[in-house]
């Protein structure tokens, strides 16, 4: 199969991204942001999970969980690239949401073929969803599960499950008598106690979640097909949210550098900001060019998927690191203070960074693919 | 990475490919007589000049080159068809244009900015490759700096006389023609500049000296050009008098790949003396090199230097997809700006990493029978340079991206 030449993204998806982005600017601004999520800077905070419900109820209520859900299930259907344009939006606004995580969901109910119609059918009539499948050191793949279902219940824990105080259902891993399945659990239930973890990240929350004989719909017996066909948007989608917070850094710091004067001149003047930060642009650039390659292949050249998957995560980690690293350096003392809203961007920026991977490991599953598993 | 000629073309593109499929298979050149050079800016003899001429002006007959210039001044008359035409040559592995100032730079700038009777006296020319053209911008005191250039012309009745010194004039030696940034009016650095077309092979010996450099290299292929009284008369001037500072845009445009005309581009023909700059060239190369125990390419460092490389190249490629992409984009010149930058130092870095695979071995020279690939790695990784340096450095580059597309202040 080939890609179409403008990466399948029509006009309805270049709508949607530009009024994405129309919402977010006069809904969410950045001074509202900061308002709602860094209210308490004291670094042993209590974990919160600050955001704006009655947003995100209008964004339900605009379809926008819906989208990557097939027709036939009750949703729109719309291709990665599509959605990789909304996410992008997203990302540019940090708005603090569970989207990611029901995306991630839909992805991977869709890759569990007939059984994933349950979930589907939840996520179809609204409900937020989120992935639970890793393990305490961040691995993802099904053997690494923590959790064991039995005797008809789960028991064990999922690890770094992504804004799991904002969502009413989990996609859980966990190792059956015979293998590895896939769990649709009701985040409510019974038996389902999630821990909220002290992050970093303001924009988002974080738990690791026991499960003590917790009810589950079994949507997969196969984890590791489900997964291996559903990774690959997973990837693409969180690289495309930091390609959108990345243009945010860049924006806001080449309009700081361009006001902010010493030695008689804007800062932007200098070389050594100048430069970096045209650097910061060329790598933002070359994530979004494979952010919707990736896309596009995962609808339309999906044996190509994996790799092109690889190498747009690979590229956002190490932009967003740096893009992070500049925003910051160029604001100068204001950049190390509280009040400046680059921090709320460094630290998405950064927890995006190593999520689903970071730029090492995604090098190194490429590599596997296009050189061969080294001997 | 997905085949670009599988995409969608209009029925126009569509049958144009189909021809120039069917003409590439039966008329393709055979192999060179004699070793060519990596790329035509360091082509050293006339059998090397003869063969590559001969392969423009075939392909110049048949139409695949100036395909998008009206019929007028020697085109083809077709829209958009030139990349169609690129794609199949570099699909059929063809030897490269020898002409490529003439292609890249002068013929849109003639083009956009010659009165109709000049045009149609040089392009055809051009286009066929009989005559080559070269690029009089550099001079020993005005490099990044170019509009500082001092080489000068003087108005004597409806001639100009022209003195002053050119230098790393690519092909002069080779050349029939040169596009010229010349001082007209010393007293205005940007509008005391005009641009010409001026003869100079005809002028050799009358006017015109051209003198070789040797590059970094040992190869020759840019030269030194030194202009004594040499007339020329005024129909050669482009544009108005003063105008050659923006005339001289359009040229830099099309040099760094980012202007409307679509440059005719031959190439990716395998022959004892030219290999492919890319990153599936390094990772091949890594297969077949020892490192300890094993190969190269199993050495994880190694192999996550080799994905930085695919990735950039790969981002390259999608970059200029994208371009194409209105809805993709925020500020029309963004990645067409960038491309020349990523281009040249996406392919130095891909030569020092090949040259890092070889280990010891890249100690060995063009020479040197035991030398890996003949030496081409050093010397490609050494060439790199004239990419990085040349039309524009990397770092005016990047002033440029920071101040045309960010806005941040001017530095000069
Ligand atoms: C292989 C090759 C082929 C060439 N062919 C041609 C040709 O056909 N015709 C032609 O006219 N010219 C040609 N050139 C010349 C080329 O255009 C100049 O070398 C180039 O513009 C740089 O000018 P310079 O050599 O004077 O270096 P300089 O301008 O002196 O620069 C030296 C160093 O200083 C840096 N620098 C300069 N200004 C700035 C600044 N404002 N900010 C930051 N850094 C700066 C440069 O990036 C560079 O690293 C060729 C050069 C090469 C290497």
């Amino acid at each position: 199969m080939t890609q179409p030449n403008n990466y399948g993204f029509g006009e309805e998806a270049a709508l949607l991204k530009d009024s994405a982005r129309k919402f977010f600017r006069e809904h969410f601004p950045t001074d509202r942001l900061h308002a709602l999520v860094a209210a308490d800077p004291t670094p042993g905070r209590a974990p919160s999970c600050q955001w704006d419900e009655a947003l995100w109820a209008q964004l339900v209520e605009l379809g926008w969980t819906v989208l990557a859900v097939p027709e036939e299930a009750g949703g729109v259907g719309m291709p990665v690239a599509a959605v990789a344009g909304l996410v992008e939006e997203v990302g540019r606004a940090a708005f603090p949401c569970p989207l990611l995580g029901t995306l991630n969901a839909t992805y991977v109910l869709v890759a569990c073929g007939e059984a994933g119609a349950v979930g589907l059918a939840d996520i179809a009539a609204g409900k937020a969803a989120t992935l639970a499948l890793t393990d305490r050191h961040g691995a993802w793949d099904p053997a690494a599960t923590e959790v064991e279902y039995r005797d008809g219940g789960l028991y064990g824990t999922a690890w770094f499950v992504q804004d799991a105080g904002k969502c009413e259902r989990l996609l859980v891993c966990a190792s059956t008598g015979a293998g590895y399945g896939l769990f649709w659990v009701d985040a409510h239930a019974a038996g389902v106690t999630a821990e909220a973890d002290g992050i970093v990240d303001l924009t988002r929350d974080q738990a690791h979640i026991v499960f003590d004989g917790a009810s589950g719909i079994e949507v997969s017996g196969n984890a590791l097909s489900a997964l291996h066909q559903a990774m690959p948007a997973i990837w693409t989608l969180v690289a495309a949210d930091m390609v959108g917070a990345g243009e945010w850094q860049l924006q806001t710091t080449v309009e700081y550098v361009s006001t902010r004067k010493q030695f008689d001149r804007p800062l932007g003047f200098f070389q050594a900001i100048k430069h970096p930060l045209v650097e910061v642009m060329v790598q933002i650039d070359e994530a979004k060019s494979l952010v919707y390659n990736a896309a596009c292949a995962c609808d339309s050249e999906p044996e190509k998927a994996a790799q092109y998957a690889h190498m747009a995560k690979a590229s956002a980690s190490d932009m967003a690191a740096y893009a992070s690293s500049r925003s910051v350096q160029s604001h100068g003392g204001i950049g190390f203070t509280w009040e400046c809203y680059v921090h709320l961007y460094f630290k998405r920026q950064k927890h995006s960074q190593m999520l689903w991977g970071d730029g090492v490991w995604h090098r190194a599953r490429l590599a596997d693919i296009v050189i061969g598993t080294a001997a | 990475m997905s085949d670009a000629s599988a995409r969608k073309d209009t029925p126009a593109q569509a049958e144009f490919r189909a021809y120039c499929r069917d003409w590439l298979a039966a008329n393709k050149p055979g192999e060179p007589p004699v070793r060519l050079p990596q790329t035509p800016l360091e082509i050293m003899t006339t059998e090397q000049l003869d063969y590559l001429q001969a392969w423009q002006k075939a392909a110049y007959d048949a139409g695949l080159v100036g395909c998008d210039y009206p019929e007028a001044v020697g085109g083809g008359g077709r829209k958009d068809c030139q990349r169609v035409a690129n794609e199949e040559m570099l699909a059929a592995r063809t030897p490269f244009f020898p002409n490529v100032i003439g292609l890249g730079m002068a013929a849109p700038t003639v083009f956009y900015h010659a009165q109709e009777a000049v045009k149609a006296e040089l392009l055809p020319r051009l286009f066929s490759g009989e005559d080559i053209w070269c690029q009089g911008f550099s001079e020993p005191g005005a490099g990044s700096d170019l509009a500082s250039v001092q080489t000068f012309a003087e108005k004597r009745g409806d001639r100009w006389v022209i003195n002053g010194h050119k230098v790393w004039t690519s092909l002069a030696h080779f050349a029939e023609w040169m596009i010229i940034l010349l001082r007209t009016d010393k007293s205005h650095k940007y509008d005391g500049l005009s641009y010409f077309v001026v003869p100079i092979r005809a002028a050799l010996g009358n006017g015109v000296t051209v003198r070789p450099l040797i590059k970094i290299t040992g190869e020759t292929g840019f030269n030194e050009v030194i202009f004594d009284n040499l007339e020329v008369d005024d129909r050669y001037r482009l544009d108005e008098l003063g105008k050659g500072w923006q005339v001289a845009m359009t040229t830099l445009l099309h040099e760094r790949g980012a202007g409307e005309l679509q440059t005719p581009r031959s190439g990716g023909m395998k022959n004892r003396s030219s290999h492919n700059i890319t990153t599936s060239a390094v990772i091949e190369l890594a297969r077949q090199t020892r490192r300890g125990a094993g190969a190269a390419a199993d050495d994880p460092l190694l192999r996550d230097k080799l994905m930085r490389q695919l990735i950039r190249e790969e981002g390259l490629k999608q970059n200029q997809r994208r371009s194409r992409v209105q809805a993709l984009l925020d500020h029309p010149m963004r990645l067409p700006l960038q491309n020349k930058l990523l281009a040249s130092e996406i392919a130095q870095s891909i030569a020092s990493l090949a040259v890092e695979v070889e280990g010891m071995a890249s100690s060995l020279y063009m020479g040197d029978s035991n030398a890996p690939a003949g030496g081409q790695w050093p010397l490609s990784y050494m060439n790199s340079y004239g990419m990085t340096i040349a039309a524009g450095t990397s770092e005016v580059q990047r002033n440029i991206l920071g101040e045309r597309v960010l806005g941040l202040p001017k530095s000069k």
